[in-house]
């Protein structure tokens, strides 16, 4: 239950401007890859690109090939409302359904499609969702209660609850701990640990040391200058990267001279 | 460095907060004044025709006798009005902040703005002299067909000025308003609720359902009562198209009349009682716009736990 995603020469625009230039990538199922660089170099752009959230934003749109498993997610007749089923996405904000119970916003994307599902199924899913997001002992006592009402850790974990609700292949993470304080931060990123048993995982953060405590491989991305595309520097073991990069401008970032 | 003293107060920064507090508590002074002057004046007003004999009000039956009847259909025709108006509203509203491209979204915006510069004569004179015309087949047709119905019961009137053209001109009129307000609402969901619904692998339509209709209801609410004080309290519209008469069940026969129709028609001539009267009516109106809005009120605090507010 989880796919390999292999990205081919990726252009990445918002109308005319180009935004991440010519990013190629293997990222390897069941493992944790982290992407990493200073604000502004297109990682999270680059991340929304592979649900085909990008192009949710007007005008916005790539070149080039991104395949799961071999198939082309921006290939024609390929329907984004598929592809986001099968990848799921975490957000930098928390952000459940607030005018839905904690049950529901768990079920929320299950019942998408028409889909139909018995109460008896419903409450084992919801249980075993929020048992993967290390929850469920938590909130197990006021499932009807709205989601809003929980803590911005509660809230992000409810939000992977629902994004693995669904089963799909790969879970994107944008920044998901950036809000979140660190005793909520260590349980989101002992939760990633646990998801990549089953889950392709891909994190975005601007936090060095999160990226070398959770991922297997890392990705750093830098820009030129303000106004020059972002780029894809350097990718390898996360180990590699932060003690023995290749390249000086990661070198530079991760000891901390710049960024 | 000077140490500013704690005590010491910073004379222009107070007074300008100062000023703007007392301006702002002003205003919703003058507001309360103004709703109680009103409200007095109608009860004052009203109270000879509420207690006056019941021989001496219109229809010699009391004044109750004489007001029910136009609080149903002024009911009726506001009810109509919405029931046609609310989900075109809601509809064009959703179009045009999330389905139209840019370009049509800002023309049509602007275009369902102009319908509410519209004079209220216009749409009267509109209502009078075209639509009841053009109407009155499809009403024969209603009484021929669906004469089963108590509400379609006919037989239908020649003219098709009846409570039915009357609502329907009234849902053109409250239609800009609704649209107004609940695009605006729709465009101010959060982004971050739309893509939520969207990472999941939601169509557009189900984002719509998921995360734009949940986050607007109390707002569509507010909105669509605004219409329904528009439609409760609209005069010339009601007073040009309807054919007016006593309260009857049938929407397509003439008949049925609203209170503001009754006093705009009847107050020029009014005097002595008769204006009592109609100003005890006009104080009936201020209370079911009063109730109603209450109600509206009581349903979005239903849901507050939910609102997302917290």
């Amino acid at each position: 239950m989880s796919k390999r995603i292999d990205v081919k020469d990726l252009n990445v625009y918002y109308g005319d401007f180009l935004a991440v230039e010519d990013v190629s990538i293997a990222i390897e199922a069941k493992s944790v890859t982290a992407f990493i660089g200073p604000s502004g170099c297109g990682k999270s752009t680059f991340l929304r690109t592979l649900n085909r959230m990008h192009e949710v934003l007007p005008g916005a749109r790539v070149e080039g090939e991104v395949l799961l498993d071999g198939d082309n997610l921006y290939g024609a007749g390929v329907d984004p409302v598929t592809v986001r089923s099968q990848i799921g996405m975490v957000f930098q904000r928390p952000n459940p359904f607030p005018t839905m119970s904690i049950r529901d916003n768990v079920l929320a994307g299950v019942k998408l499609n028409n889909k139909k599902i018995s109460k008896g199924e419903a409450d084992a899913l919801v249980e075993s969702s929020l048992q993967g997001a290390n929850l469920w002992n938590e909130v197990k006592d006021r499932l009807e209660k709205p989601g809003s009402g929980l803590s911005g850790g509660q809230q992000q974990r409810l939000c992977i609850a629902r994004a693995i609700a669904v089963q799909p292949q790969v879970i994107l993470m944008d920044e998901p701990c950036s809000a979140l304080d660190p005793i909520s931060t260590l349980a989101i990123e002992d939760l990633i640990n646990e998801l990549k048993d089953q889950y392709t995982v891909v994190i975005v953060t601007h936090n060095m040391q999160q990226a070398a405590r959770v991922s297997d491989k890392t990705a750093f991305f830098n820009i030129a200058g303000t106004g020059k595309p972002g780029k894809l520097i350097e990718y390898g073991n996360t180990q590699n990267i932060f003690s023995n990069p290749t390249v000086k401008a990661t070198e530079d970032y991760v000891s901390g001279r710049f960024g | 460095m000077t140490a500013t003293p704690l005590s010491s107060s910073q004379g222009a920064g107070r007074a300008g907060d100062k000023i703007f507090s007392g301006a702002a508590l002003a205003a919703g002074c003058l507001i309360l004044a103004v709703l109680f002057g009103v409200a007095l004046f109608l009860v004052v007003q009203a109270i000879p025709a509420l207690t006056a004999p019941a021989a001496e009000i219109q229809g010699g039956a009391g004044f109750f006798a004489y007001i029910w009847p136009i609080v149903i259909g002024t009911l009726i025709a506001a009810v109509i009005a919405l029931v046609i108006a609310t989900p075109v509203a809601i509809g064009v509203a959703l179009f045009i902040s999330h389905f139209a491209p840019r370009g049509l979204a800002n023309g049509l915006g602007y275009v369902v703005d102009l319908l509410a510069a519209i004079p209220s004569v216009i749409y009267g004179a509109w209502g009078a002299a075209f639509l009841a015309k053009e109407i009155s087949p499809a009403y024969n047709w209603l009484a021929e067909n669906m004469g089963w119905l108590p509400i379609f019961q006919g037989p239908a009137s020649a003219t098709g000025k009846t409570i039915l053209t009357a609502g329907i001109v009234l849902s053109v009129m409250v239609l800009p308003i609704i649209t107004s307000l609940t695009r605006e609402i729709f465009l101010q969901t959060p982004k971050l609720h739309e893509e939520a619904a969207l990472a999941l692998g939601a169509t557009r339509w189900e984002m719509i359902r998921m995360s734009v209709l949940p986050f607007a209801r109390p707002g569509i609410i507010s909105a669509v009562m605004l219409g329904l004080g528009r439609a409760l309290g609209e005069t010339m519209a009601v007073a040009l198209v309807l054919s007016s008469g006593a309260l009857t069940a049938s929407l397509i026969t003439s008949g049925n009349q609203t209170i503001a129709a009754e006093i705009a028609l009847n107050f020029p001539e009014a005097s002595g009682l008769k204006v009592s009267t109609l100003i005890a009516a006009g104080l009936v109106l201020f209370l079911i716009t009063l109730a109603v809005n209450m109600i509206a009120r009581w349903i979005i605090s239903r849901h507050k736990e939910f609102s997302g507010a917290n």
